[in-house]
């Protein structure tokens, strides 16, 4: 199989044209199914498409895994005032890269997913924004997106409906508070990216003001699928509370890293042994982060009756976040990683709010000098009370995010800070 | 001065937006093409064009990893530093960038070819450590590699 | 009404407010950064956390920003609690821990924002052991003082400057803690209410540059309440004095007048009170040569001067209490007092006067400016002639925009949502002056035109609002639609304005600006806003003194001796030739605080105090009479005006002003003497008022050099002065609590050391001070005194060729004779000039900075051209108060040519 790996137990639906450069073209992806969702969607009436997105479950896969259809449903009727869909492809979060291949391989799959979720919501522009680092991606995209026009799939009377929908692309400058999503909509509107005190939230007082979803790449690319095939088809994977498949980013110490469609509630235990051919060079595992670099840390005891799915996670003492698996083996120092995910939060904070501008490169001086043998045990209790103080107390999770890893990393692997701090040195584990 | 092309750039995109102000990312981009960095020079003929102040622009302009407020090199390393390439390491592909180029994060080669930046997630965690050159992206980095990469922007021409 | 319950007791509070104000209001400390009560919540700096809890029954609750929380009815929230209590010192030390706790050093030490509330939340011990980041600082201008390393991010700077005042210079750069507020590149703060971020500012970031240059902790100040002599809106002020110097004004609350904020001008003009223009010591001028001499050798001049027999005139002041006007009115006679305004302008202030008093109209207050929904100004450059008007304008175009944003239900409180829901939409006004103004940008729409056309088109859109005014003929089409436009605005709003004032001279546009007011309708709706040139212009104007040509006329015509001048440079009035004409044929007895070119002129010369060291009664442009009060003792022989004028009388055995020896005997006479000020002088806390039998101390209880304070002259320790014509002590002694609100010295209240202690004093955040705000209106319109139409609309501008309309532009720097002389003002004052519209330059051959030169008045003055895109054709602009173009009526007719 060519896309780099690809195991059988997939399901491979978002990710089927992965590593299939013909997909690309509006003729190849046609050829390949595509764009039947935005015909049926135009049948069934936008209401019927928001009831089919409820149906099916699925949940945003942005990271907070909140209801689609839910969300779409908060948008006020359709008035004067312009809607605003936005697409966020500003996936920046460590750990992180699928919406990257999304969007690079198959383009018209997220024009036709951002096509429906504007289409059922009455809005009439959809903006897909880009983060500055993706620069191919960019560009497959902008060419994708023309090419959309140039064949009635996007602007005027879409497909010789009376449907008018621009899609733009934004690519923005580096920054990655702006996947937050109000963080999102100010850089968007070409200004700092700094995320906006809610309420209001986006569907009253979304970009430029008007009533506005944003929904993730994976979550937009899903759309199509669901709507051709129906809500319930959907279901037929996943469990109860977390229906469908979801793309799980695999990186770190496995033989296999990568890209991996697979029903949620697969279990993490297989993904790690049995889809990515186990943890590299036979090392033994030390431990994962599920969701990206912002959820807690998982030893391999949370590891073992842990199943992939946003409560399976959660019962684990971690969340599922964007599904973004980084697997440490048994030679990793748990303190600097954890040192460089704070770092990297105390450089990406906007600096509005004081428990994240002033906390985070705090932790991260903390975490150095336990890291360099000069920590004290009471520098655990400050990394505790200044998590505490940076939990749930800011206008977005950015200071969340930085606190997490510190604290699940204290609660679950103290040892190895302690060993740091006494001995001087890391105590290589056996 | 801008040349007339960046001018009519900047302009066009603006014609795009409501507000002017929602282009400036775009603009300061357009520039930075030409010149690989904002100078203040720039910056405030910028402003005159989307009908901000100059501090209304270097507002945003600051904010973003990717906008230059400082001369680069031809070419500008984004080492990607976040938690996968750590694990895959970074730390010996960082200090080798710093031996081979002679120079620190931050910095740019006294021949003007490189200028080295750390980056954030550069969402290529499964083929770590990765790096950008430009606008070309480098993954599974070894030594080795990170020497071939470079030779190639040295001597473009490919001998 | 809703019922809040903190810490378990119940509170009668505002729903409409937040739990920060509504704590805050009901006298309970809570510490916070980022909000100001006239800027609203942001829910940055999460400083003021406090634990709500769900019920009665919950007993977890959850961490919440009261700035950020409404106080709903039922709310239960507890500032005590102990999670609270620790988040909030948490998050003290977080913002300590790149401060460079440089407290010793720091301009704002003793009266900190960030001291306060550090205390305030207990924190004491500094966990932060690491390097502290740096920052390389500004030079942003004579004003502020820039140290961005004391900075805690808390964002007021920026949301001040740029979102409240207009501002465009001044930003936050970068971001996480590295988040930069100040210009793109070093130069002055443009903005003119930059002197606010010195109150803004939490801490030491933006401190005031000219306090600096002779520094004293706020505790060290001999402080009093007084009154912004620097235009005609009266802005109350706190100005502080040590060792003889006025070192500082700051901001004194009136919410009816200036809020929170002062001008420029306002905060940096007072350094004329220490300059060395000040006259000091009584002068006598013999044979052309002026040498000082004692009172007594003065007085006794001055008494062979003003005998029984000689015929004696004299002539006011609009910068000159309303007592010390009215002392020489009395010494004079009522029919030998004249104004000693500029002709032109004596006539619009009489003439708005009687707009405001007789047409049916009523004048609003500065705060109620702030909250019309729609402008019109007329003539006036608001920024310039009275720039806290124009910070006012500022607001109220927010308040269509932010009355549709309220209607998605985000409360008024909501900075950061009502930002984005507003983005940058504004509410109509409109501007129609000779040139561009500095409030163009925040306008609907400008126009540009002569003086006349100005007026032709306010009385267009009286028209258009109602067709029983007259019509105006002649209009063009881009007029008509303007005035369609205007009066669909006008009529559309809850609470329109109309701005205008004496400004371009023009009785024309004063009229128009009326014929619009009563046109709106509804005597009792505040719609009309006048301004004048100078702050004591409507006190005089009231006083009904004679025009202050005719003074020159009678001197001319022989029918006088002596002239007694009180606080006028008359060469800024009239002509030179006339002025000195008037000294050659009349004894000029003159009473100045500094060395004005008719000081230097006149026979006598007395030394009068400035607004620092007397006390008075000044009328702003809405009527409203306020006081202010001695700071200081001056040094040498420098006495208040009515003092000089009592012994001038007494030298000269005349008895008119006997048994008036203080201001409060002269307001008492006045008020008798005069209907427009009846009950004002019961209404003024004069010197016989004690609180609690007390007087109310200048100093605070923590001066330090009350003893040995002279040790360098005399060891022998000095009585403190006394003060027998104020309910103020110079002392730190008297009622120790708050006083009433016409009597506030300082801001303080246990624990607020900083301005933000005027939370204390409010009735409620934001609101009235408590007891009321000072000052007692003595303008309001007659009942049923709606005047008729008037029909009297001027042609169109006609430009004559090789002439102009030379109109005066003013200047908030520069253009106000006293503040102009202040160092920090005088830097940026602009340099005389002659501002042309492109194209008659073009005709006229001169290119930018070229000379060209006018004829007025008989005067030929040079002057460099000054090509102004926005100036009408066929008008050409010269600053007020800058150079030696002075003392002309305008506007006038000029030739130009080129030099």
């Amino acid at each position: 199989m060519a896309y780099p790996y690809v195991h059988e137990r997939e399901v491979r639906m978002i990710s089927r044209n992965f590593g299939d450069p013909a997909a690309r073209t509006l003729d190849g992806y046609r050829e390949r199914g595509g764009y039947r969702g935005l015909e049926r969607a135009f049948e069934i009436g936008p209401a019927a498409v928001i009831d089919e997105v409820k149906a099916s479950g699925l949940r945003g896969r942005g990271g907070a895994g909140f209801p689609t259809g839910l969300k779409w449903s908060f948008m006020p009727k359709a008035g004067v005032k312009p809607h605003y869909l936005l697409c966020n492809a500003d996936e920046s979060e460590p750990g992180t890269f699928k919406d990257r291949e999304l969007i690079r391989w198959d383009p018209h799959q997220l024009i036709e997913g951002c096509l429906i979720a504007a289409y059922a919501m009455g809005s009439r522009h959809a903006y897909i924004y880009l983060r500055g680092e993706f620069f191919e991606a960019s560009q497959v995209m902008a060419r994708a997106v023309e090419e959309a026009y140039e064949r009635g799939f996007a602007g005027r009377r879409i497909l010789g409906s009376e449907n008018d929908i621009e899609v733009t692309v934004h690519v923005g400058a580096g920054a990655y508070i702006c996947g937050e999503e109000t963080g999102l909509m100010n850089s968007l509107e070409g200004r700092r990216g700094e995320p906006r005190v809610k309420p209001p939230f986006p569907a009253a007082v979304g970009v430029y003001s008007m009533p506005t979803t944003i929904n993730n790449v994976e979550t937009l690319a899903a759309v199509p699928h669901i709507v051709e095939h129906g809500g319930e088809w959907y279901r037929q994977w996943g469990t109860d509370k977390s229906p469908g498949t979801k793309l799980f980013c695999v990186s770190g110490h496995v033989e296999k890293p990568g890209n991996y469609e697979l029903p949620l509630g697969f279990p993490m235990m297989e993904l790690i042994e049995d889809v990515c051919g186990g943890v590299a060079e036979g090392r033994s595992l030390k431990s994962v982060i599920p969701g990206g670099s912002s959820v807690p840390l998982m030893d391999v005891e949370d590891c073992r009756e842990c199943t992939l799915c946003y409560e399976g996670v959660e019962a684990a003492g971690s969340m599922l976040g964007c599904a973004s698996v980084i697997v440490m083996d048994d030679r990793t120092n748990i303190v600097r990683e954890v040192r460089r995910m704070v770092q990297f939060y105390a450089h990406e904070s906007c600096g509005q709010c004081t428990p994240c501008r002033e906390g985070t490169p705090w932790m991260t001086q903390v975490l150095r000098r336990i890291e360099a043998g000069r920590g004290t045990e009471s520098d655990l209790d400050t990394l505790l009370d200044m998590s505490a103080q940076m939990t749930g107390t800011t206008i977005c999770v950015l200071s969340d995010s930085a606190a997490a890893p510190v604290v699940s990393s204290i609660e679950k692997f103290r040892d190895e800070y302690l060993a740091l701090i006494h001995g001087g040195e890391r105590v290589e584990v056996a | 001065m801008l040349t007339q092309d960046e001018r009519n750039r900047i302009r066009a995109e603006a014609a795009h937006y409501d507000h002017p102000q929602a282009a400036c990312v775009e603009a300061l981009k357009i520039v930075q093409e030409h010149h690989r960095w904002v100078s203040d020079e720039h910056l405030k003929e910028i402003a005159a064009l989307l009908d901000m102040s100059p501090e209304a622009l270097d507002s945003v302009a600051t904010f973003y990893n990717l906008i230059f407020r400082k001369p680069v090199g031809e070419n500008v390393i984004l080492l990607c530093d976040s938690v996968s390439c750590w694990i895959m390491g970074y730390e010996g592909i960082r200090a080798h960038l710093k031996e081979h180029l002679g120079v620190e994060l931050g910095e740019t080669t006294s021949d003007g070819k490189f200028t080295l930046l750390p980056m954030a997630c550069l969402g290529t965690c499964d083929r770590g450590p990765a790096m950008m050159v430009g606008n070309e992206l480098y993954r599974n980095l070894d030594n080795d590699k990170v020497d071939e990469i470079l030779a190639r922007y040295r001597h473009p021409s490919g001998a | 009404m809703a019922t809040i319950y903190v810490d378990d007791r119940p509170y009668e509070v505002d729903p409409a407010k937040n739990l920060l104000e509504e704590c805050l209001s009901k006298g309970l400390d809570l510490p916070y950064f980022c909000w100001h009560p006239a800027l609203g919540s942001v829910g940055a700096c999460r400083q003021c956390a406090v634990k709500q809890y769900r019920d009665e029954n919950d007993q977890r609750g959850r961490i919440v920003m009261a700035c950020m929380t409404p106080a709903m009815d039922g709310a239960r929230i507890s500032i005590r609690d102990k999670d609270a209590v620790q988040f909030r010192a948490g998050i003290i030390e977080l913002l300590m821990s790149n401060h460079p706790h440089d407290c010793p050093v720091c301009d704002e030490g003793g009266e900190c924002h960030l001291q306060d509330m550090t205390v305030m939340t207990g924190h004491n011990y500094r966990g932060y052991r690491f390097g502290k980041r740096t920052f390389t600082n500004q030079q942003l201008g004579p004003f502020i003082n820039h140290e961005m390393n004391r900075c805690i991010t808390c964002y007021r700077c920026v949301r001040y400057y740029r979102d409240y005042a207009g501002g465009k210079d001044l930003d936050a750069f970068a971001s996480h803690n590295h988040v930069y507020f100040g210009r793109h590149e070093d130069g002055a703060l443009e903005n003119e209410f930059s002197g606010n971020l010195v109150e803004i500012c939490p801490t030491g970031v933006f401190t005031d540059k000219t306090l600096k240059q002779h520094y004293t902790r706020k505790w060290d100040l001999q402080t009093a309440p007084s009154v912004c002599a620097h235009c005609s809106l009266g802005c109350n002020t706190i100005a502080g004095e040590r060792y003889g110097q006025l070192r500082r004004i700051l901001n004194r609350y009136n919410a009816q007048v200036n809020g929170y904020f002062l001008c420029d001008r306002g905060r940096f003009g007072y350094g004329f009170v220490n300059g060395d223009r000040r006259l000091r010591q009584p002068r006598l001028l013999q044979d052309g040569e002026s040498r000082p001499v004692s009172g007594a050798e003065a007085l006794k001049r001055t008494a062979l001067l003003l005998g029984r027999q000689s015929r004696v005139i004299g002539i006011g002041s609009p910068r000159a209490s309303v007592e010390a006007n009215f002392a020489l009115r009395t010494l004079v006679g009522s029919r030998n007092f004249f104004s000693g305004m500029a002709p032109g302008e004596e006539h619009l202030v009489a003439r708005m006067l009687h707009v405001l008093r007789g047409a049916g109209v009523r004048t609003p207050s500065l705060c109620e400016v702030e909250s019309a929904d729609a402008v019109l100004v007329l003539g006036e450059d608001v920024t310039q002639t009275a720039p806290l008007l124009a910070l006012a304008i500022r607001q109220a175009v927010k308040q269509a925009p932010r009355r549709q944003a309220m209607q998605l239900r985000i409360p008024r409180w909501d900075d950061a949502a009502l930002n984005e829901v507003m983005q940058q939409q504004k509410g109509p006004l409109y501007i129609a002056t000779p040139a561009g103004t500095r409030l163009d940008e925040a306008a609907t729409q400008c126009f540009r035109g002569a003086p006349d056309d100005v007026a032709r088109l306010g009385f267009a859109v009286a028209r258009a609002l109602d067709a029983t005014a007259p019509p105006v003929r002649g209009l063009s089409r881009e007029e008509r639609a303007a005035v369609q436009a205007i009066a669909g605005a006008l009529r559309k709003a809850e609470r329109p304005v109309v701005v205008s004032g004496s400004g371009c001279g023009s009785e024309a546009v004063v009229d128009a600006a009326a014929q619009v007011a009563r046109a709106l309708g509804g005597a009792g709706t505040a719609n009309l806003c006048f301004t004048a040139a100078e702050c004591n212009s409507f006190g005089l104007g009231l006083l009904n003194a004679m025009g202050t040509a005719e003074a020159f006329q009678r001197v001319a015509d022989g029918l006088v001796d002596t002239v007694v001048v009180l606080e006028n440079d008359l060469y800024r009035r009239v002509g030179r030739a006339s002025v000195e004409a008037m000294l050659a044929s009349a004894h000029v007895v003159a009473i100045d605080h500094s060395a004005t070119d008719t000081v230097a002129g006149a026979e006598v010369a007395f030394p009068s105090g400035t607004f620092a060291e007397t006390e008075g009664t000044m009328v702003n442009n809405e009527g409203r009479a306020q006081r202010f009060y001695q700071v200081f003792v001056p040094q040498g022989e420098v006495k208040p005006a009515w003092s000089w004028l009592g012994e001038l009388a007494q030298a000269a055995g005349r008895t008119e002003l006997t048994g008036l020896r203080s201001p409060d005997d002269l307001l008492a006479a006045l008020g008798r003497a005069v209907a427009a000020f009846e009950g004002l002088p019961e209404r003024v806390a004069g010197a016989s008022f004690r609180v609690n039998g007390e007087k109310v101390p200048r100093l605070s209880p923590r001066a330090s050099g009350r003893t040995a304070v002279s040790a360098n002259v005399n060891v022998h320790e000095p009585k403190p002065p006394e003060d027998p014509d104020s309910p103020l002590a110079f002392t730190m002694e008297g009622y120790p609590q708050q006083p009433p609100s016409p009597l506030i010295t300082r801001f303080w209240a246990p624990g607020w050391n900083s301005v933000q202690s005027l939370n204390k004093f409010q009735a409620e955040v934001g609101g009235a001070l408590a007891g009321g705000d000072p000052g007692m209106r003595l303008i309001e319109p007659v009942a049923n005194g709606a005047a008729a139409y008037t029909d009297e609309i001027p042609p169109a501008f006609r430009r004559r060729a090789g002439e102009f309309l030379v109109v005066p532009l003013h200047h908030i720097f520069g253009s106000d004779e006293q503040s102009a002389v202040a160092p920090a003002v005088a830097q940026r004052s602009p340099g005389p000039y002659a501002a042309l519209s492109p194209e008659d330059a073009q005709t006229l051959g001169v290119q930018d900075g070229e000379f060209v030169e006018i004829e007025l008045d008989g005067g030929m003055f040079q002057l460099p051209a000054l090509l102004m895109s926005s100036m009408t054709v066929g008008v050409l602009g010269v600053p007020v108060g800058i150079g030696s173009l002075r003392g002309v009526d305008l506007p006038a007719r000029s030739r130009c040519r080129r030099v």
